[in-house]
């Protein structure tokens, strides 16, 4: 392999990861404070894609303003999504809410199927997006490295607000210890909205640069990457959002490295997320930067 | 006491033998099919049941393990030429070529297989709780899955199997009925003796409080790799029944959307009652096969509704959302069937017994 077919896989393979840390940093934010798994995070992220398309095509709205109303309404629905599903199982088995958060996704993908129908749409690319640029011999499209750009904004916005707002401090007590955050005087209820309308959020502009880089739209389409997303969220260790960041580059330049290497693997290359999760699981639980925590009876 | 239950659950054995037998002579084609499609997802539920309600392992394996069931069964009972006519893109294995077994001996080896991977996926797995276990056992669903759909000589990757073997060993359509309630009743009873034995209580004991339970003696692991090899082999059984009664199977269908089906049932019927999973997956296959009406055109007198496909689904989907959050015990909760309901109805004044 020469050094700029090298060059280009991982170009590709960090876009790849970085839409994949977007995503994760929502689970890892979910986790960090209900202790679940949100399994209707990758449904979030497929109804961003829709929000925008359904923009851009129906509603003929400019793409930056199409983006925007995609990642508002988003926020707005992981908000309802949690009122809806989380928020009356709060104090139930943790199998319940887990069941909950199943059929939740289940619902959202029958419904985009029924709204949106189970036909493929091509998600509109402005012009500006699909513009190739060259440097050296490594021809790069403009999305591909708008990418990890965008990424880098968004995780450093959040990186502001958990660690230096009094919200982010808040959502630091609450994961920390959810009672006596409680008894503090924090708004937990308020703190879960947000906690729901940050990730979804951040998954809207997933979704978004998603469809920029791979512009077929289904209704199951948050299926695998929501999957692999968690996987990565639990292999940078579950409630650290640097873990998820690193969990997702991993994932995502691991992806490609299989693809890139030889073409008879890349079959396995769905595979290769959950080969790793159970490597790490078995080998270290807490993920690559979790903490211990001992069982307490 | 004891003897009288054995004489009326062989009794109600009998009377199921008798409807069967009816159901078996007056029923349509189209209606048998339901019919045993019904039998096959009790016994998709009820082992779901024994991982997920019994023990408490938030398993969501299932579809994994039916593959393996199902792929193995139909390679084993296809005839040579059939899998030559399958195989065109890549020539089949040649040792897999000339295999041929009997009907019952293939289900068995499928659900043994299927039991083999529970027990493989099982040794590193069981030893995560709650929400690693389920992502875990998910992931190697998928896995499973990808191998199945990469391996081009062995299982025909991702064009499936079509021209499966009918069930039975004569292969005619009214033999079916017999093959897939004979095992219904076979795990109904099973199950239940399963889970009064102590191996049954050790699961309850597991569920309610892990750490008493190993405090009291109980090897966790060991009890916990028993439920879940028994309940894969029942998942690879009803697996390939289900190959085997639709006549085709690829990778595609088993993908988690399948074990979400059976997840739906047994939480319908209730988490951890044999008798809420027989109920709730009769009651859910003979539904998701009435509903399709909502798909497509319904004449409501003169009214005329042009059904939007997928309208069915997101029923479903509702009804999982709705028991969840108002209705968490399902059908049945955790309760069984039992003839001594009977005996309450006639006197309130009932005698407990120790």
């Amino acid at each position: 392999m020469s050094f700029q077919i090298f060059l280009q896989h991982l170009v590709n393979g960090i876009s790849l990861g970085s839409l994949y840390a977007l995503l994760a940093i929502g689970y890892t934010m979910v986790y960090g404070i209900l202790r679940l798994i949100n399994f209707a995070h990758g449904d979030i992220f497929m109804l961003a894609t829709y929000i925008a398309f359904y923009s851009i095509t129906s509603f003929l709205l400019p793409w930056w303003a199409a983006f925007l109303i995609a990642i508002i309404l988003t926020s707005a629905f992981g908000i309802i999504l949690e009122r809806a599903a989380y928020r009356p199982l709060r104090s139930s088995p943790r199998i319940s809410i887990m069941i909950s958060a199943i059929g939740a996704s289940f619902l959202i993908e029958n419904l985009g199927i029924l709204i949106f129908g189970g036909r493929p749409k091509a998600f509109p690319i402005a012009p500006i997006f699909s513009h190739v640029v060259v440097i050296g011999n490594v021809s790069i499209s403009v999305v591909t490295m708008i990418i990890p750009i965008v990424a880098a904004i968004a995780l450093i916005i959040l990186n502001y607000i958990i660690n230096k707002t009094k919200t982010g401090m808040a959502m630091r007590a609450v994961s920390k210890d959810y009672d006596a955050a409680k008894l503090m005087g924090i708004n937990i209820n308020y703190i879960i909205s947000f906690t729901f309308a940050a990730g979804s959020a951040m998954a809207a502009i997933g979704g978004i640069l998603w469809g920029l880089r791979y512009p077929q739209l289904i209704p199951l389409m948050g299926i695998m990457p929501g999957l692999k997303c968690f996987i990565a969220a639990v292999i940078g260790g579950i409630g650290n959002i640097k873990g998820a960041v690193l969990g997702g580059f991993i994932l995502g330049i691991g992806e490609i490295a299989i693809v890139a290497s030889s073409p008879a693997l890349s079959g396995y290359r769905d595979a290769f997320a959950f080969v790793l999760l159970i490597v790490i699981l078995l080998v270290k639980p807490t993920g690559l930067l979790g903490q211990n925590s001992a069982e307490k009876v | 006491m004891m003897r009288k239950k054995v004489i009326q659950s062989l009794l109600s054995i009998a009377a199921v033998i008798v409807l069967l037998i009816v159901l078996n002579s007056f029923l349509s084609s189209f209606q048998t099919r339901i019919f045993n499609l019904c039998g096959i997802y009790v016994i998709l539920a009820i082992s779901m049941n024994l991982i997920n309600g019994f023990v408490g392992l938030f398993s969501l394996g299932h579809a994994g393990f039916m593959a393996v069931g199902a792929y193995t069964s139909a390679l084993l009972t296809m005839s040579v030429q059939t899998k030559e006519m399958n195989f065109f893109l890549e020539p089949i294995a040649p040792w897999l070529l000339n295999v041929h077994l009997p009907f019952p001996i293939a289900i068995i080896i499928g659900g043994l297989m299927a039991a083999l991977a529970g027990a493989l996926i099982g040794a590193p797995v069981l030893r995560l709780n709650d929400d690693y276990l389920a992502i875990a056992t998910l992931g190697f669903s998928e896995i499973i899955r990808v191998i199945f759909t990469n391996t081009q000589s062995l299982t025909n990757g991702a064009l499936g199997l079509n021209a499966l073997p009918n069930i039975g060993i004569t292969g005619s359509p009214k033999e079916a009925i017999w093959w897939i309630w004979g095992i219904v009743i076979f795990t109904v009873v099973f199950m239940v003796l399963l889970i009064n034995s102590t191996y049954g209580r050790a699961f309850k004991a597991i569920r309610e409080d892990e750490i008493a339970a190993e405090a009291m003696g109980i090897n966790l692991f060991k009890h916990k790799m028993m439920a879940f090899v028994i309940g894969s082999f029942f998942a690879g059984v009803g697996g390939a029944l289900l190959g085997h009664l639709m006549g085709t199977i690829d990778p595609l269908l088993f993908r988690y959307l399948l074990t979400f089906n059976i997840v739906l049932i047994v939480v319908l019927g209730g988490i951890g009652s044999i008798t809420g999973s027989v109920i709730s997956a009769i009651v859910v296959t003979i539904a998701m096969e009435v509903l399709r009406v909502l798909d497509g055109v319904m004449h409501i007198g003169p009214l005329v509704i042009t059904g939007i496909p997928g309208t069915r689904m997101v029923v479903f989907s509702l009804l999982l959302m709705v028991v969840i959050l108002f209705y968490q015990r399902g059908l049945m909760g955790n309760k069984e069937f039992s003839f001594d309901w009977f005996k309450k109805m006639k006197s309130p004044f009932k005698t407990k017994k120790a």
